[in-house]
């Protein structure tokens, strides 16, 4: 089984120390929330833990192997990561850009193999972007951009997945729709590691929460247990009430 | 999706017509009969001679330089996710003339006659790799630009100090054709010196196109999905100096045309950069060859510059484009 585990990892630039002795781990099956302030290191640890940034203490094996020694490629096989939405450099087609989640599979566009395009068509039908499949990038809403970047991710078809606040700038309706897709591919097997800022939208569909506060992760657990009003003035500095997965802001400390 | 098939295929059919048209042409007019004849064996020797001494070198020159400026255009396009990207616009041919130059000036060449080849490739890729790194320190486009344009000026400023002090007339001619920019005169010899490393530079281009398409996503995205980032960078910047390299070993600095090619050719290829290699490859030939039977049929008392001629029609569209650009993003 493809397993992640990040064992005391630390990120020091220059004299920030943005990750501090962290541990955690995300197995197939389980649909974890990153969750913490800005500035928490919430991407610095996915970072460190991917081995796209050298960690300065500790390491990070992904199905048993250090993940800073991994190849691109065998890594990218293993975990699907989605950073935070960038704009693209060129207006390609949906189709296209969806097919480059098979880049470690050997695919190259415009002449996909049968196995890579059955991946993409899946990965399209699954994301419900099948009408626009053959549009440009620049004429989709934010909300269908953050669908097609999903659909890249899942047509990689890796066990796992790591998505750096896939739902950021969406609508209600479409942070549901994200959740909802990322919440079928865990159904099927898959791993997700989410960061995400909607604390009431992350108890919903997470199994398990990790929150970071500072560098340093002080909780990790299913939300039942970590989810307290005190918790949220520890992490975020806000007073609220909490009774179960609801959360009820009443401000700023 | 609009994904042209006829795209490589007529345009190497229009080039391979472009370069028989150019042996047609000229101050002795050939009908494409005798050509045909001499291209094949037959015909008188006068003919082989001007076909095969004169039109078809120069008009092969023509193309292999259009060619490996096209396909560097391309590529550095894909690896700084910029359409101004070029090898002219960068620098990088000014900094390949400059070397080609001192190698001269200094008599290196007499050496061995894959001295001023290597020198241009030398300085072809001191540009390139220079530009790759200031790529990984700062992701501003403007940025990059700017040091492109600083790194052409201080190639200039140098070619002016080096004709400045330059012994005698013959070699500041020779210094200005190198600056400007021409094929005329070339002969197999020398296309056969710059061949070996423009094939080694557009097929290592080639080969790594793959990675470009993933640079569209960025390059935190990229090497997600599994791109080795130190690596496309290196086989990129590698490439380009290569192809580079050799295109001005045989022709001097000749602008722009790696900007038009590749700009012409995205929205065929459905804006993958790695698609577009080949066709702008074969377009920034076609679209050399046609300006130097421009340049060698235009009555002029002066032979016009390939390179004068490229820069004319070529900075317009280099300025149009940009300004497109301002329009669409940020």
């Amino acid at each position: 089984m493809t397993k992640l585990i990040a064992t005391q990892l630390s990120v020091v630039v220059k004299d920030a120390t943005l990750v501090r002795d962290a541990s955690f781990s995300l197995a197939p099956g389980e649909f974890v929330a990153l969750l913490g302030p800005n500035g928490a290191g919430k991407t610095s640890l996915i970072r460190a833990s991917l081995g796209l940034q050298k960690p300065s203490g500790g390491d990070a094996t992904l199905g048993g192997d250090q993940t800073i020694d991994l190849r691109p490629i065998d890594r990218a096989r293993r975990v699907a990561y989605l950073p935070q939405i960038r704009p693209l450099a060129w207006p390609n087609t949906v189709r296209d850009v969806v097919a480059l989640g098979r880049f470690s599979h050997g695919a190259a566009l415009g002449r996909l193999k049968a196995r890579d395009a059955e991946a993409v068509d899946r990965a399209l039908e699954a994301c419900d972007l099948v009408r626009f499949a053959n549009r440009r990038v620049d004429t989709l809403s934010g909300g269908e951009l953050a669908r097609m970047h999903c659909a890249r991710a899942f047509a990689a078809e890796a066990p796992l997945l790591i998505a750096d606040e896939p739902t950021a700038a969406l609508d209600p309706r479409h942070q549901f729709r994200i959740l909802n897709l990322i919440a079928d591919y865990v159904a099927q097997g898959g791993g997700a590691l989410v960061v995400l800022h909607d604390i009431e939208l992350a108890a919903r569909y997470a199994s398990r929460l990790i929150w970071m506060k500072q560098g340093e992760i002080v909780a990790d657990g299913p939300p039942s247990e970590t989810l307290t009003a005190a918790r949220l003035e520890a992490v975020y500095g806000i007073r609220a009430q909490v009774s179960g997965s609801r959360v009820d802001m009443a401000g700023p400390v | 999706m609009r994904q042209a098939h006829w795209l490589t295929p007529g345009l190497a059919a229009a080039s391979a017509l472009a370069i028989f048209a150019a042996c047609l042409l000229g101050s002795t007019p050939l009908p494409a009969d005798r050509i045909l004849a001499a291209l094949f064996g037959g015909a008188d020797t006068g003919d082989r001679l001007v076909v095969w001494s004169i039109r078809l070198p120069r008009a092969l020159a023509a193309f292999l330089v259009g060619a490996a400026l096209g396909v560097s255009g391309a590529a550095l396009q894909g690896l700084l996710r910029n359409p101004l990207a070029e090898p002219g616009v960068l620098g990088v041919s000014a900094s390949a003339s400059l070397a080609a130059t001192f190698s001269l000036y200094y008599g290196l060449v007499s050496l061995s006659p894959w001295i001023l080849p290597i020198a241009a490739i030398i300085g072809a890729l001191a540009a390139t790799a220079l530009l790759a790194i200031a790529a990984i320190r700062t992701s501003s486009v403007v940025t990059l630009i700017l040091i492109g344009v600083g790194l052409s000026s201080f190639s200039g400023a140098l070619m002016s100090l080096l004709m400045n002090l330059a012994p005698n007339p013959f070699s500041l001619s020779d210094m200005i054709n190198w600056m400007l920019g021409s094929v005329a005169n070339r002969s197999f010899n020398e296309i056969g010196l710059a061949l070996p490393f423009l094939v080694a530079g557009s097929a290592l281009l080639l080969v790594t196109g793959r990675g470009l398409s993933a640079l569209t996503l960025g390059e935190e995205a990229a090497s997600g999905v599994g791109l080795n980032l130190r690596h496309q960078r290196i086989f990129t910047v590698l490439g380009a100096g290569l192809a580079t390299g050799a295109s001005v070993a045989l022709a001097g600095a000749i602008g722009f045309v790696g900007i038009i090619a590749p700009h012409i050719i995205r929205p065929f290829v459905g804006h993958d950069p790695a698609r577009s290699l080949i066709p702008s490859a074969l377009l920034a030939g076609l679209i050399l060859v046609l300006a130097d039977i421009g340049v060698r049929t235009i009555p002029t008392d002066n032979e016009l510059k390939l390179g004068v001629v490229a820069a004319l029609l070529g900075a317009p569209i280099f300025i149009w484009i940009a300004m497109q650009r301002r329009a669409v993003h940020d």
